[in-house]
């Protein structure tokens, strides 16, 4: 399992109810189920992905989460998750009051744009930047709105949502993010992971 | 319709009282069973027949000498695997394979026929829970069954809450729709235009409804079919010939396709049951037995729900399939929801659809392994 799903299952204490939204295959749903015990279901949109999930035992819905958060009552979860999709979606600040909503707290994490990998290959080659976390080149990626650790914590500043913990990963390590090393973090973590609430 | 022999019956002596007022007692259900009840009696399966099935879910019919209506999903080491799974199935009241229906007689001993009463999908789950007792189970493990065997799978757990722990509805619908009720009246108008009908009388004047019959399932047929699927098999190829013939015979393969099913249903079914079961299929409406509210049909079961629907069902689509999952979803159920790629139509849940069949299988054996 990757170490962004491990720092994700550590965020989460046992015996709770989760949403993982855009579940994939079910590995971190799988893996919280079998080790924390919890209470977990998956939102995904892609067939061959529901029927992976399903194989693994796992209650899957298949479904887009820019239609399909609505049918979920507020708080109903403990924890919603969304893994590296945030920036996919048409409408990203709706899905974002989406999972707040449906969520006590939401777990986001997102592709850096402002890693210095990324701002290297744009300074200098000029071209759209592919590393390991944005792999695909700028006429297929999914990838609508591309944000940097300091958009999105700024952004959820703005929108009165609280940070209850943010963290920076790169490769194996994660640090936490605070505003005074929010520019050094910015620079040097191609993943940011932030815990929220509203 | 049946032979007596080969059929196995229950006798229900508790009363039953039904949706139209009417109380009924002693009657008898047809059922089969495949597979083995182990001795923790926690591998029951019971599936519930759409329109026009029976309680000969795999296997050969015995009465039809025909595959079963479920033969790729139901048998040993298929999806709803007959090894490891005790699966009961039986058939309706107000059927034609051995369970009480129009074509028994009443106290008089006369045939029902139209005086039999009108039955309701909540009156065939009543009527097949009588079935747990005898055979001494206290929960299923799960309930299934495609379009009106998936409207009787809601109303089972509906009535039932605790009384299965999986529940897979599949290929169907809380509540028939417009379109649903206005194929139906086409069919039972069909019959019931057929002068052989008799006012419902046919049997005892020795005729048979049996155009009107054939009409009724060829329009039907359609429904199940996608166009896309239509156009594949058949397209504007022609029937034996080299070229139209200018007439109203039937030039093109799709015309005698439509013939031949007609004329094999009507061996096999009863017209008077057609109209009984098309009844109680258009009076369904889970919601309104809960105020308008489906959620509330389910808020007393903690049953782990998975909902199936296919892309090319035109008759239950997968919308209406997945109001039941939304349904569940507001008050917190357990449940999951596919729609499978099929360009099958309605009858995809009957064909050998591999991912339909594989979700199936999976989602039933990693529960029973939970258990």
């Amino acid at each position: 399992m990757k170490n962004e799903f491990q720092v994700i299952a550590d965020l989460i204490e046992k015996d709770k109810k989760v949403l993982d939204v855009g579940c994939a295959d079910g590995t971190l749903m799988k893996f919280l189920k079998d080790n924390k015990n919890i209470n977990i279901r998956g939102l995904e949109i892609s067939k061959e992905k529901v029927q992976e999930c399903i194989a693994k035992g796992l209650t899957v819905i298949e479904g887009n989460a820019e239609k399909d958060l609505k049918q979920f009552p507020d708080k109903s979860f403990d924890y919603v998750v969304l893994s590296q999709t945030l920036q996919a979606f048409l409408n990203p600040e709706l899905v974002l009051d989406e999972l707040l909503r449906v969520g006590k707290k939401a777990i986001v994490t997102i592709p850096n744009f402002g890693y210095w990998k990324v701002r290297f290959h744009l300074l200098f080659k000029g071209t759209m930047p592919i590393t390991k976390t944005l792999p695909d080149e700028w006429y297929n990626t999914p990838n609508l709105h591309m944000c940097t650790i300091k958009d999105f914590f700024y952004f959820v500043k703005s929108k009165d949502i609280k940070i209850f913990k943010s963290l920076a990963l790169n490769n194996l390590n994660s640090s936490i993010i605070n505003e005074s090393n929010l520019g050094v973090k910015n620079l040097f973590a191609d993943l940011g992971i932030f815990l929220i609430e509203k | 319709m049946n032979t007596e022999k080969n059929i196995k019956t229950l006798i229900v002596k508790k009363l039953l009282k039904l949706d139209c007022g009417k109380t009924i007692k002693d009657f008898p259900i047809a059922y089969e069973t495949y597979g083995s009840l182990n001795s923790k009696k926690d591998n029951a399966i019971l599936v519930f027949h759409a329109l026009t099935g029976d309680q000969f879910v795999t296997g050969i019919n015995p009465v039809t000498n025909k595959e079963g209506w479920w033969s790729y999903a139901v048998g040993p080491d298929k999806a709803i695997d007959t090894n490891k799974y005790f699966v009961i199935c039986s058939n309706v009241i107000g059927g034609c394979m051995g369970s009480y229906g129009p074509s028994h007689k009443d106290p008089d001993q006369k045939i029902f026929g139209t005086n039999f009463p009108v039955i309701t999908i909540n009156d065939m789950v009543n009527a097949q829970y009588n079935l747990l007792d005898h055979f001494g189970i206290d929960k299923l493990f799960s309930i299934t069954g495609g379009s009106m065997g998936g409207m009787q799978v809601l109303q089972f757990i509906s009535n039932f809450p605790d009384k299965s722990r999986t529940v897979i509805p599949i290929a169907t619908t809380s509540s028939h729709s417009a379109q649903n009720i206005a194929f139906n009246e086409l069919g039972r108008q069909a019959i019931t235009a057929d002068s052989n009908w008799r006012d419902g009388n046919y049997t005892s004047n020795n005729t048979n409804p049996g155009k009107g019959l054939a009409v009724a399932r060829m329009a039907a047929h359609i429904t199940y079919l996608s166009k896309k699927g239509l156009q594949e098999k058949f397209g504007r190829k022609l029937q034996e010939r080299e070229d139209l013939k200018f007439g109203f015979d039937a030039d093109f393969q799709i015309e005698s396709y439509l013939r031949y099913q007609g004329s094999v249903f009507v061996d096999r079914f009863d017209a008077n049951s057609y109209l009984y079961i098309t009844r109680a299929m258009d009076y369904f409406d889970l919601a309104k037995q809960f105020n308008g509210n489906l959620s509330e049909a389910f808020i007393n079961t903690n049953a782990k729900f998975f909902i199936i629907s296919f892309t090319s069902d035109w008759l239950y689509p997968t919308q209406e399939n997945k109001d039941i999952v939304i349904a569940l979803n507001s008050i917190g159920a357990d449940v999951g929801f596919v729609e499978i790629e099929s360009d099958k139509g309605h009858d995809s849940f009957l064909l050998d659809v591999p991912d339909f069949l594989s979700a199936l299988k999976n989602f039933l054996d990693k529960s029973y392994e939970e258990n």
